[in-house]
């Protein structure tokens, strides 16, 4: 099992969940962050005071995945979260585990 | 009809109009007048009570999340001891008996002479139900205390706090009245502030200006070499729906000042008094909002909300005498002054949360001195006389006040409190508790 973790452009979140649903993925997990990459932040002002706002609002998906799918899951993922333009984000590939159906008792495979 | 028939019915009427005698025009009676007078003084005071909520939510939207339920309970519980205080002390010690200096220290009572249980005697020339004159006056007392509240926010302790208050609203700010909507030294010189942008907003900025400097600003606002770093507010629609009740409120605030409206001419004063009104706070909203544009190539929201009431503080001294034409110029100096000293007050590193030192302080003295641009009854020696005595009396007395607070039971929260915020550790609430204990129910 892998656990697929994107940090994706806000407004981008739709199109990725409408992009997942057709492969079969039960449920994910969504939270809003803040973060940067090359995408630097920018010099705002407050009051005649000025200072830098390096993080950026975005939105981290996370989801589990059986290991055939994951490289698919990636591409799926990738192709919905882009916009060419700088600050698109990443997609990370972690091994799980163990994962438990907490309702079920169920485990690995039958837990996702 | 037709058209001979409308001619005729007009006809008739017409002759029946020239036949008659005008009737007699009735007078006002003393009883209505009593009336009307007291209707403005209770509904024009409840316009300023919930300026409280005005300042409460301004206040609320301009400090960090971890500080809103300070400030909310700050808020509730200052226009709470005001309205005690004004009756235990305060009223009497600015109107009763006033020997030019001082009123008399007692709570309030007062006799209505004109009402007996034979009807309203109209001899006993009373004007207005002294209660009326009493509630009044106290939401302005309670406005002026809330100002203090703003500036010195996020750092400060609770009680300390509201021991200021005690002493802001029960003594500094009758004894300062009194020498002039008392009928002081100050009015027989000929001083003329009519709704009181120096008696309540210069009043309330002067404690607030004591209150910063004794109090210190946050830890890490000022940086080396004189860098300013931002703290930005949490909730910037609560403080511009705070700002828009505040300018609902100055229409009591303003208008109710005419102190009567028994006569055609008093509500015709009135209606004048909100023209103005909005006219200034117009003009201080739109300028600021031109001139943040101008200097920062963006519009600052929180300042263009300062701006707005910076412009309603600045007509407040003199409401009815201008035109509108230069209502809007009074306003937008205003505006003009809240932008730059809302940097100046930094590069002093006088930490003030929300700008209540440029608005109510700065705009409060502005507005003062332009009284005579209008109104020919007062003079530029007598406006700045006032200002300084006012001023020298409420900082010296607010000083005085922070000093003692400071060194018997301390003013400011420790350097760990004031990082996890006065919410957690003042009052043990979160504002905004999106999970943890307690807050998914059970």
């Amino acid at each position: 099992m892998k656990l697929i973790m994107a940090i994706i452009k806000p407004f981008k979140l739709d199109e990725v969940q409408a992009a997942l649903s057709p492969l079969g993925i039960q449920g994910l997990t969504v939270s809003e962050v803040k973060g940067f990459g090359r995408q630097k932040g920018q010099t705002e002002i407050y009051r005649g005071a000025e200072y830098q706002v390096s993080f950026l609002p975005k939105i981290k998906v996370e989801v589990a995945v059986k290991a055939e799918i994951a490289d698919q899951v990636v591409e799926v993922i990738c192709a919905a979260a882009k916009t060419d333009k700088i600050g698109d984000g990443k997609v990370f590939v972690m091994d799980i585990q163990k994962a438990v159906r907490i309702r079920t008792g169920e485990t690995d495979g039958d837990a996702l | 009809m037709t058209k001979s028939k409308f001619f005729a019915v007009g006809g008739v009427t017409a002759a029946l109009a020239l036949g008659t005698a005008a009737p007699a025009h009735a007078e006002v009676t003393a009883e209505t007048a009593f009336i009307l007078n007291s209707l403005s003084f209770l509904m024009h005071g409840f316009l300023v009570m919930f300026m409280a909520a005005g300042f409460c939510l301004l206040e609320a939207g301009l400090v960090r999340t971890k500080n809103t339920s300070m400030q909310l309970l700050k808020n509730i519980a200052i226009y709470s001891v005001a309205g005690i205080m004004f009756w235990a002390l305060g009223y009497n010690l600015m109107y009763m008996d006033v020997n030019g200096w001082i009123g008399s220290f007692m709570p309030w009572s007062a006799a209505d002479p004109a009402i007996t249980e034979a009807g309203f005697d109209a001899a006993a020339e009373q004007g207005y139900a002294a209660g009326s004159d009493w509630f009044f006056q106290m939401v302005f007392v309670a406005a002026t205390a809330s100002i203090v509240s703003g500036t010195v926010a996020e750092r400060i302790k609770l009680w300390p706090f509201m021991l200021f208050t005690v002493v802001l609203t029960a003594i500094i700010y009758p004894i300062q009245g009194s020498w002039t909507w008392g009928g002081g030294w100050l009015t027989e010189m000929g001083f003329s502030d009519f709704a009181g942008s120096s008696i309540v907003h210069s009043v309330g900025g002067w404690a607030a200006l004591a209150g910063a400097i004794v109090l210190g600003a946050r830890k890490g606002k000022y940086g080396p070499d004189g860098r300013v770093n931002p703290i930005p507010g949490s909730n910037l629609p609560l403080a511009t729906a705070g700002t828009f009740i505040l300018w609902l409120g100055w229409f009591g605030f303003n208008g109710g000042s005419q102190l009567a409206m028994g006569s055609a001419a008093d509500i015709r004063d009135i209606a004048t008094i909100y023209i103005n009104t909005n006219l200034a706070a117009a003009g201080g909203a739109v300028t600021v909002m031109v001139l943040t544009q101008l200097i920062y190539k963006k519009v600052d929201l929180t300042m263009v909300l300062n701006g707005a009431l910076g412009g309603l503080v600045s007509i407040t001294a003199a409401p009815l005498t201008p035109e509108p034409s230069l209502a809007i110029i009074i306003g937008a100096v205003g505006g003009v002054l809240v932008v730059f000293a809302v940097p100046f007050f930094d590069k002093l590193k006088i930490d003030d949360v929300v700008g209540a030192l440029p608005v109510h302080l700065v705009c409060g003295i502005w507005g003062t001195l332009a009284v005579p641009l209008s109104n020919s009854d007062a003079s530029f020696v007598n406006q700045i006389v006032g200002i300084a005595a006012i001023g020298a009396f409420t900082f010296t007395a607010s000083l005085v006040v922070w000093l003692i607070l400071k060194v018997t039971v301390g003013i400011r929260v420790s350097d760990e409190e004031e990082a996890l915020g006065l919410d957690k550790t003042e009052l043990g609430l979160e504002a905004y508790p999106e999970f943890g204990a307690g807050s998914t129910g059970r």
